[in-house]
């Protein structure tokens, strides 16, 4: 019995580090009333050129609509596996979207940015309706989002 | 069973296919909208670059251009910040107004296709296309069966007024709901993906672009390849981003432009697949095809009629459904009575033979011929009362009978009796009787009485039956057969014209009102009235129409005739016992086809009342025949007037009793090139009067009739010749 508890304090101690590089961060996204079906999302980390890095959320079910979140489709290819495990269902008019995702320590103060692309049935797409840089400073500031994001909040 | 499968779809889904039909109706009228309110532009008048250039004008900060398949073009912008969308006039690239789709139509959009439901709504939707797509195709073989086949599909349509305007309307919207159902059931399928959507993956990003500054968009060779009209959308290349593109999709494939080279990049033409989803889309919305889109609106607003209408004509076909009273366990009755009727009348006589039986002290067991057991233990005897459904086939209560007998046989030897129910203006009358009475002989069955027939549901040839049937049963069978009839209603004379006292033909023009309301009918019904201490009715052709204010008919007193003596006979003021019986067979035919009304003495009556009613003055002509002019010109005032305002296109009148003595047959005769004429323009003939008459007019219109190879009765089985004779 010992050796198993032992073991297993083993396998943690090891498991640790690769934990200590990650972190979750919270997501929150209010949109505006804007009067239409509901938005697809994809919020996603970028490079300081705007290149796409990671998904970290998408917003909506229907993935032959997802080519309408422009910038994200092209970076991620709309490939599964970038997005697996982080979709849901689409956000309504006036709605707000609250997510915890995992996050690499690395990608914090390190000329990372969270960007959003929004699509409305019938409506505009929007890419990068929202960017921010992704720091430790920044978090828990809400931005503005310029098409159908009202506003978006990080918290580390 | 077509049947069943016509009304139980519509009874389950009438509000679901309602609430698809006029949401989808509303829908139906954007394209038109938005095609109006666009400029279009022909092909090859505007290129995308010119296009641009002239937006870059107006809209420095332009990010989108999207074209909708009706020609709108729409802008997204972004200035200082904010972000705008407007729709532009493409000759210009002026700004014509800030675009916003509309919140009304997103809302009944939404209704349609998923009932404010998400997903589990648009798999509702799509089963009620799917009970859209099992009404167009049973109503339609139901319409083919009633009027002798598919290829007559488009012939004149009688009926009381539900089942005329559901079937005339249905007939005229079948396409387009045809149309809507199979295209919403493939864009149904393909929400569910239950069949490909022909989504193609989005062409590869390209590896290479030139490096250098950007051209101005109007000078992009690519673009200016590509005319408006093929345009579906164009997204800028993100302003801080050099190292972006512009993506281009049109009508033929997807790809992207060089801001710098002004090359057509990792082009992709669309598939079949995606193309067949494409114009799928466009035949169920209407969105570039307004026209087809107004068709389909018009089509899908007939729903509600039909729906309402359909569910009327099922209520009362129920209503109808038979009651018997003493009707023994199949497997008890020593005498088994099997009906195949159509729309109930024919269990109204089987209700009169089974209460005859079962007061003789027969156990009796009454059913449906559909019903067809094989193994009845203690029968002794069957009784088979079958009508005819249009063309020679089985009635509705009797389609599967003669493959249940050839399945399960029949009691080797078991006595039976066949009585045909029909109408002898009807080319096959009784024809489906000659085949179950040939069936049941075929199978073993030894008959009681050869194939008697019974035409137009006359009481008298019923009795006949039964005192027939006397010998084989070894009692008599008094079989006294009332049709079933709507309670009586007390009517009061008002009015009289009398004709004809002076050429032996008394004839009466009589006018009834009600103490309230009138009950409702048309010219052409029958009004039967109740003699005085006497239960059977005499009927009598009606002159007007409910609306009318007046229940109008015309007499004319018999020899010894009860009724006609008591109708010549009452006063003023005085009354009598009436009810209505609908019809619906004969009346003009809906549509402007001419028609041709026969008639002799009283048979002018709902001649009259037709013409009466050509309120929309398509072409009427009459040929009657009285004695003479002087005393028993029926209706001559009214006539007269009619010709003057034109009702009435054309009186031959014949007479009888004077100099040069010509009958309406001569008339016939005499007219015969502009009778053929009209016949030719697709002319319907009604004829009431005796039956001699009726007779003669048929000989006379065959000699007629037969240069353009036809004869009466072609005209009858294309439903253009109808008779009311007595």
């Amino acid at each position: 019995m010992k050796k198993i508890i032992a073991a297993t304090c083993l396998a943690g101690a090891i498991a640790l580090p690769g934990l200590a590089q990650a972190r979750e961060v919270t997501l929150t996204t209010q949109l505006k009333d804007y009067s239409g079906n509901g938005a697809y999302l994809a919020i996603y980390v970028t490079d300081a050129n705007g290149q796409y890095q990671k998904t970290l959320w998408v917003a909506g079910k229907k993935a032959k609509y997802y080519r309408h979140l422009s910038d994200w489709a092209r970076g991620s290819a709309m490939k599964p596996s970038e997005f697996d495990g982080l979709s849901g269902a689409s956000v309504g008019s006036g709605r707000s979207l609250t997510v915890s995702v995992e996050l690499a320590d690395t990608l914090i103060d390190a000329g990372y940015q969270i960007r959003i692309d929004s699509a409305v049935e019938d409506k505009r797409d929007s890419r990068a309706d929202v960017s921010v840089p992704l720091t430790s400073a920044g978090s828990g500031k809400p931005v503005s989002g310029s098409t159908y994001v009202e506003s978006f909040t990080y918290d580390l | 069973m077509l049947r069943q499968f016509h009304s139980l779809p519509g009874l389950i889904a009438a509000l679901l296919v309602m609430i698809l039909a006029i949401s989808g109706a509303v829908l139906s009228v954007n394209p038109a909208l938005e095609r109006l309110h666009s400029t279009s532009t022909a092909a090859g008048q505007l290129n995308v670059g010119q296009l641009a250039g002239r937006i870059a004008n107006h809209f420095p900060g332009v990010e989108q251009i999207q074209r909708s398949a009706s020609g709108t073009v729409i802008i997204y912008y972004n200035q200082d910040g904010q972000a705008g969308a407007q729709t532009v006039d493409p000759l210009t690239g002026q700004g014509l107004g800030p675009y916003e789709p509309s919140a009304v139509s997103r809302w009944v959009k939404d209704l349609h296709r998923s009932l404010f439901m998400g997903t589990t709504g648009h798999g509702i939707a799509g089963v009620g296309a799917l009970f859209m797509l099992m009404l167009c195709v049973s109503g339609a073989l139901l319409l083919a069966r009633r009027l002798g086949g598919l290829r007559n599909l488009l012939r004149p349509l009688r009926g009381s007024f539900s089942q005329r305007w559901h079937a005339e309307v249905g007939r005229l919207a079948v396409l387009g709901l045809l149309l809507s159902a199979l295209t919403g059931l493939y864009m149904c399928a393909t929400t569910f993906g239950l069949i490909a959507d022909g989504s193609q993956a989005e062409p590869a990003f390209p590896a290479h672009i030139s490096v250098g500054a950007a051209q101005p968009v109007a000078n992009l060779q690519a673009l200016q390849a590509i005319d408006l009209n093929d345009l579906r959308e164009l997204v800028y290349p993100s302003p801080g981003n050099p190292e972006d593109v512009f993506s281009l999709r049109t009508a033929q494939g997807d790809g992207y432009v060089d801001p710098v080279s002004g090359t057509l990049l990792s082009y992709q033409a669309h598939d079949s697949m995606h193309n067949l989803y494409q114009l799928i889309y466009q035949l169920h919305t209407g969105e570039g095809l307004w026209w087809l889109g107004l068709i389909l609106g018009v089509s899908a607003l007939s729903v509600p009629l039909m729906s309402v209408t359909g569910i009327l004509l099922w209520w009362r076909r129920r209503k109808a459904a038979p009651k018997i009273s003493h009707n023994s366990p199949a497997h008890a009755a020593d005498s088994v009575i099997l009906v195949g009727s159509e729309t109930n009348s024919t269990w109204g006589f089987a209700n009169t033979l089974h209460a005859a039986l079962h007061q003789a002290g027969h156990r009796v067991h009454s059913a449906a011929m559909n019903d067809w057991k094989g193994e009845y233990r203690a029968a002794q005897r069957l009784f088979i009362l079958t009508a005819t459904h249009g063309d020679g086939d089985a009635p509705a209560s009797a389609a599967q009978f003669l493959a249940r007998l050839q399945q399960v046989g029949l009691k080797p030897g078991l006595p039976f009796a066949v009585l045909g129910f029909g109408d002898r203006q009807f080319p096959r009358f009784c024809q489906y009787a000659h085949q179950v009475q040939d069936a049941m002989v075929q199978a073993g069955g030894t008959p009681l009485l050869g194939l008697e027939t019974v035409n137009r549901q006359s009481s008298q040839e019923f009795a006949r039956w039964g005192d027939a049937l006397a010998a084989p049963l070894g009692h008599e069978l008094p079989l006294i057969h009332t049709a079933q009839r709507p309670r009586s209603r007390r009517l009061e004379l008002t009015e009289r014209i009398v004709y004809g006292e002076a050429v032996n033909a008394p004839t009466h023009v009589l006018r009834f009102k009600a103490a309230g309301a009138l009950p409702s009918f048309q010219a052409g019904d029958l009004v039967g009235i109740l003699p005085p201490d006497n239960p059977v009715p005499r009927f009598y052709s009606l002159a007007s129409s409910s609306e009318d204010g007046t229940l109008e008919i015309c007499v004319r007193k018999h020899e010894g005739g009860l009724c006609s003596g008591f109708l010549h006979e009452l006063k003023i003021g005085g009354s009598v016992e009436a009810f209505i019986q609908p019809n619906p067979q004969f009346r003009p035919a809906s549509g402007a086809h001419p028609v041709i009304l026969i008639g002799a003495g009283t048979g002018i009556g709902p001649l009259a009342g037709f013409i009466r009613h050509n309120t929309a003055k398509h072409p009427m002509h009459l040929y009657w025949g009285g004695r003479n002019p002087a005393s028993d010109f029926l209706y001559e005032p009214e006539l007269k007037r009619y010709l003057a305002d034109r009702r009435l296109t054309a009186l031959r009148a014949a007479f009888s009793q004077v100099q040069e003595r010509s009958y309406v047959q001569d008339r016939l005769l005499g007219d015969a090139l502009a009778l053929r004429v009209l016949i030719e323009n697709g002319a319907q003939v009604l004829v009431c009067g005796s039956r001699e008459m009726a007779k003669g007019v048929m000989q006379a219109l065959d000699n007629v009739l037969a240069p353009l190879h036809l004869s009466v009765l072609a005209l009858k089985a294309q439903g253009r010749y109808r008779e009311d004779v007595y």
